[in-house]
This record gives C-alpha cells, sequence and structure tokens, in this order.
C-alpha cells in the first residue's frame, strides 16, 4: 500500500473559525496541521499593530490555539506549519514555548522559526545597489514612497520549511512564507521530492492552494446548490492526503459538515487565479489547465495530472506603506421612497462637505440594497426597497479632513430626509491607510538571508 | 477573437445564472471570476459565447479592461477585470472592495443559448 500523508488546513485566513484547527486535530487521523493566516492586507495590518507595541506584529490568535491543541499534537507526533508569525515571527514563536510550559510540555515542543523574509533593515541599501523594487502594477519605483515604507518581506517557500522539519521541529513558525509552501514543505519533506521535480512541486502547490483558504473548498461560499450544503454549523474544514507521486485526494472528517466535492474544489481552484497556465511561486510554477478531478467517493475528490515547470529567477515582495486616512459613515433610509431620500441626503452631505472647503482624494457614495455591489448591472433602484442603507466613504492624505467628515453623518438625522436610523453605532472610526507595493526582487537577494532555528521549550 | 460557428437557428437569450457557477477574487486593483459550467456538456457553449469582448462590454464603464483565459479540464473561464476595485487592498472604499462578489455580477450577463436547451436549465432547480 503506498504511504500516504493527511496535511489538514485550519485556518484560511487571520480572523477564521476559531474550533477548526481544534476539531481537525481531535477528528480523526492527521500528519500536519497548516494554518494559513497571512492575506495581502494582513502584513500591513500586522505592521500597524508591531508599530504601536514591538511586541505585536504576529497573528495574536496562533498562541493560544496553540494552548488548546498542543498536548494533542505532542502525543501524536502532528506537525504544525503556520505563517503566523506576520512581521515578528520571533515573538510569536516564543509566545508558543511559553504556552508548552504552561503545559508542562518542556522538551516536547520544537519550535521551527523561519526569519530572513523582512527586508525592511535592508532596503536602502537594496535600493542603493540598483534594486529599484518598482510596483508591479503601476511601474513606480520604490523610491518614490520610500519614507513611508512601513514594512518590506519576500514571499519565501518552502525551502525553510523542510529544513525545520528536517531538523525536528513540530512547530514551524513563519513571517512571509507563501500559503501555499506551508502544504507542499511536509510533501517534500515526508517523499523525499527533488526541488526541481517540477510536476511534483507543482502538485503540492496546488494541494496548498486548494486548502489554503479552509473551508471555502469544502463547502464554504459554495455557489453552486449552497442551500443543500448541510451542516455548516460545524463546517469539515479541508484534509489533503498526498501521495508520493503527486496525486492527492481532497477529503475531510467524518461527521462534519460541508461537501468535498469536484464543484466545491473547482471553485476554490479558479479562487483569485491569474494566468492558469502559470501560476507563479517561489518554488516552482503550477499549470492549472493540467489538474484533473474526479469524484472518488462521498466527500474524496481525486485531483491528478498535475504539471509544472520551472521556478524564476525572481521573488515577489510584499511591501506595506502608509497612504492616508479613510472613514466611512452609514445612514438607513425606510420605505417609502427609501432610495430618493438616501440620494438627498448624499447630496446634503456633500454640499456641506464642499462648504466645509474639505478636500478629499475621493469620496465615493453606495446604497446598499440599491445596487451597491452591481452598479447599473442591478438594474434601477426599487421604488418600494423596504430600506436602503447610505454608505458613504472618504478618502484623504491629511486626517483633519477625515475627522471632520466623521462628524458629518449624525447631524444629517435632525437636518435632513426623513424616516432615517441605523446611527446607534456613532461616528465612524478614522482608519490608517496601509497600502500594498507588490514588487520583484532577485531571489539571490534574500535566499542567503533565510534563516532556521530550532527553540526547544 | 474567433466568431461564434454553427449557431443554431433559435435561441433565447439566457442569464449565465442558469449555465455557470463561478467564484471571484482579487490581486490589487483586479478583480478575477472563475466562470464553472454548472454541467461539463455546457462548457462548449460558455467557451463559445462568453467572449472577452461581451465580457468587457458586460462590464463597461465598471472595469478598465478584460482578460479570457480557457480551463477545458476544469469546464471553466477565467477572467481578469482589470481596474475593478476603485485601487484595491486598503486604498478602495468600495463594499466590494476585494471583488467577492464580481462573480455574481458576471452571471447577470445573458448569452444566447438555443431555445429547447434553454428553456430546460431555466426550469433545473439549483
Amino acid at each position: 500500500m503506498t504511504r500516504t500523508v493527511r496535511v489538514a488546513g485550519g485556518q484560511g485566513f487571520w480572523g477564521d473559525w476559531l474550533e477548526a484547527p481544534v476539531r481537525q486535530v481531535q477528528g480523526g487521523p492527521i500528519d500536519y496541521l497548516m494554518l494559513d493566516y497571512l492575506a495581502e492586507v494582513t502584513m500591513s495590518i500586522m505592521q500597524k499593530q508591531k508599530s504601536r507595541d514591538p511586541r505585536m506584529g504576529y497573528a495574536r490568535d496562533f498562541p493560544p490555539l496553540m494552548e488548546r491543541i498542543l498536548p494533542d499534537v505532542a502525543a501524536r507526533g502532528i506537525r504544525v506549519t503556520s505563517n503566523a508569525g506576520g512581521v515578528n515571527p520571533r515573538g510569536c514563536a516564543e509566545a508558543v514555548l511559553d504556552a508548552a510550559r504552561r503545559l508542562n510540555l518542556q522538551g516536547k515542543v520544537r519550535v521551527g522559526l523561519v526569519t530572513g523574509d523582512d527586508i525592511l533593515e535592508r532596503l536602502d541599501d537594496l535600493i542603493a545597489r540598483g534594486h529599484e523594487l518598482r510596483d508591479m502594477d503601476t511601474g513606480r519605483p520604490l523610491a518614490d514612497i520610500r519614507d513611508k515604507v512601513l514594512s518590506a518581506n519576500a514571499y519565501i517557500g518552502m525551502a525553510p520549511i523542510v529544513e525545520a522539519l528536517a531538523g525536528g521541529a513540530n512547530v514551524v513558525v513563519t513571517g512571509r512564507v507563501t500559503d501555499t509552501g506551508l502544504t507542499l514543505g511536509p510533501l517534500v519533506h515526508e517523499f523525499g521530492w527533488r526541488a526541481d521535480d517540477w510536476d511534483r512541486i507543482a502538485a503540492g502547490t496546488i494541494a496548498g492552494h486548494v486548502i489554503e483558504c479552509g473551508a471555502q473548498c469544502s463547502g464554504g461560499n459554495l455557489m453552486k446548490g449552497w442551500r443543500s450544503v448541510k451542516g455548516m454549523a460545524n463546517p469539515g474544514f479541508p484534509i489533503v492526503e498526498a501521495s508520493p507521486d503527486g496525486t492527492f485526494i481532497v477529503t475531510k472528517h467524518p461527521n462534519t459538515g460541508g461537501v468535498v466535492s469536484v464543484a466545491s474544489v473547482t471553485e476554490q481552484l479558479v479562487y483569485e487565479m491569474g494566468d492558469p497556465h502559470a501560476y507563479i511561486t517561489p518554488d516552482g510554477v503550477a499549470d492549472f489547465t493540467s489538474v484533473r478531478l474526479a469524484q472518488a467517493g462521498r466527500d474524496r475528490v481525486r485531483v491528478s495530472g498535475i504539471r509544472g515547470g520551472p521556478r524564476t529567477d525572481m521573488l515577489k515582495v510584499s511591501i506595506a506603506y502608509f497612504y492616508g486616512y479613510k472613514a466611512v459613515g452609514t445612514l438607513v433610509y425606510s420605505w417609502p421612497d427609501a432610495y430618493d431620500k438616501a440620494r438627498a441626503a448624499d447630496r446634503i452631505l456633500r454640499r456641506r462637505l464642499a462648504d466645509l472647503g474639505l478636500e478629499f482624494d475621493q469620496i465615493l457614495t453606495e446604497y446598499v440594497g440599491a445596487g451597491a455591489t452591481h452598479g447599473r448591472l442591478a438594474g434601477a433602484p426599487d421604488p418600494d426597497a423596504p430600506e436602503v442603507q447610505l454608505r458613504v466613504g472618504v478618502r484623504a492624505r491629511e486626517r483633519a479632513a477625515v475627522e471632520r467628515f466623521t462628524r458629518e453623518i449624525a447631524p444629517l438625522v435632525l437636518t435632513g430626509p426623513p424616516s432615517v436610523t441605523g446611527f446607534a453605532g456613532g461616528r465612524p472610526a478614522v482608519e490608517e491607510i496601509v497600502a500594498y507595493w507588490p514588487a520583484l526582487i532577485d531571489r539571490r537577494e534574500i535566499e542567503p538571508h533565510v534563516h532556521v532555528e530550532i527553540l526547544t521549550a | 477573437m474567433a466568431l461564434p460557428s454553427k449557431r443554431p437557428a433559435r435561441t433565447e437569450a439566457l442569464q449565465l445564472r442558469y449555465v455557470a457557477h463561478a467564484r471571484s477574487g482579487d490581486k490589487g486593483d483586479t478583480a478575477n471570476v472563475g466562470l464553472i459550467a454548472l454541467e461539463p456538456e455546457l462548457y462548449p457553449l460558455l467557451a463559445r459565447e462568453v467572449t472577452r469582448a461581451r465580457v468587457a462590454r458586460h462590464f463597461r464603464g465598471i472595469v478598465s479592461g478584460v482578460e479570457r483565459f480557457e480551463l477545458p479540464n476544469l469546464h471553466a473561464l477565467n477572467f481578469l477585470l482589470h481596474g475593478a476595485l476603485d485601487g484595491g487592498g486598503t486604498i478602495s472604499l468600495k463594499t466590494d472592495a476585494q471583488g467577492k462578489v464580481y462573480s455574481t455580477a458576471l452571471l447577470r450577463m445573458e448569452i444566447p443559448v438555443p431555445a429547447a436547451l434553454a428553456r430546460r436549465l431555466r426550469r433545473t432547480p439549483r
């Protein structure tokens, strides 16, 4: 019988269902628990938190979660891979070790700490040596906003995870390791795949892509037949049963809700897809047009046929920079003529903002319940709509204008159109915008700096 | 762009919601929509009728450019909708700043479908 390795997905983003990783550990056999916490904007949020408190900057949910599952993890030989470390992986790793000590698991928890993705301190040197770090979308060189940069991290691949696992780590904590590397790493470690076995690297990468968003591949957010998806109060998060040849089964634990079907896996495969022929990661380039799916039993989908190509010479860099301020205010107008009332309120609000001499980069008005997300495609607003929410957002480089805007929403209740409600939340909050600047860098500038340490409780 | 070849004489306009399911996501200021045939046999119809030009027309004034990719193995098409997110990410003021429901916005689009098939698809409970 072929040996399979079971990698369970337990978090699809920072803020995902807290019970999921616990149920993945307790609901049946797994070899690895993969916890992905980082979306593009997450690094920016973590950087904001770190700038307020240097001990923060990682997924704060992770250490208490580990405290719940570490006894099982240690007893059953499960290994955890996670990019919960965010912009402070060392702080995150220390917090896990503290949890292990509180549980008297000294000697049983070995944390693999991966660093070297953080290039903030190296930026000036890199720019001075000719690395322009141009924005991949706009083409602007980073020098244009250098003084506003808050964080800069290279996306690194599976190699340091493999190294940490080989070094005996049972919990691997990283910063900006790719979502897919968290799954590929264990498979490379277990099966001894060569780093240039491009088809298998692509297979492990796509396995990672399938489970990196948690239940979004096992019934969550599933459009096809959503009414018939049962048991979502206890959704089964996905598990990959991988084989050494690069094929794998996507499944979930028994006695859980949701569904694993060709439809559910396909919806996840196309999520955030660019050119399907070239899904580029630090580890290789996967071809999504080669993926074959087949239902192989209840809640079991077999994935095969995956092909891939060589990795590129460049790594992507995720840079967060201070952009400005924004705020969003809302009010709800009721039937009759809810949409007309909301529009009238918006006209009054905009006139007041102009009369105050406030300047914004943008003012965006949406009418929730009357085409906020689909615009004109939704057709003319229903004159009999029971209510419409006026939603006005503003953005500016200076805080003062945005601050003043937040004080102009509530007054509309007594000084504007009638039958208005829904302002109990009070004044909207002014938010700092930390924006995302994707760039590319020669991987030879990064890889020599990537470092793995094994820390013991 | 290849023109539809042998289109049957009698067709009806049918919303894509009866032909496909979809999921969308974001990369910067670009939203993607993966459009998947509800039944594998419907993929050729999708591939023929959901052209780049039609999708660009559907989203005219809402997005700045459209790219289209075919995934016959998944019975799916992938569309990149550029300039769709008002700056994208944390900059965008939109409710749907991350393009999560561009999927259903595409499902509003109508394509010509052979009349008998259109009637069957409309009646099929989803």
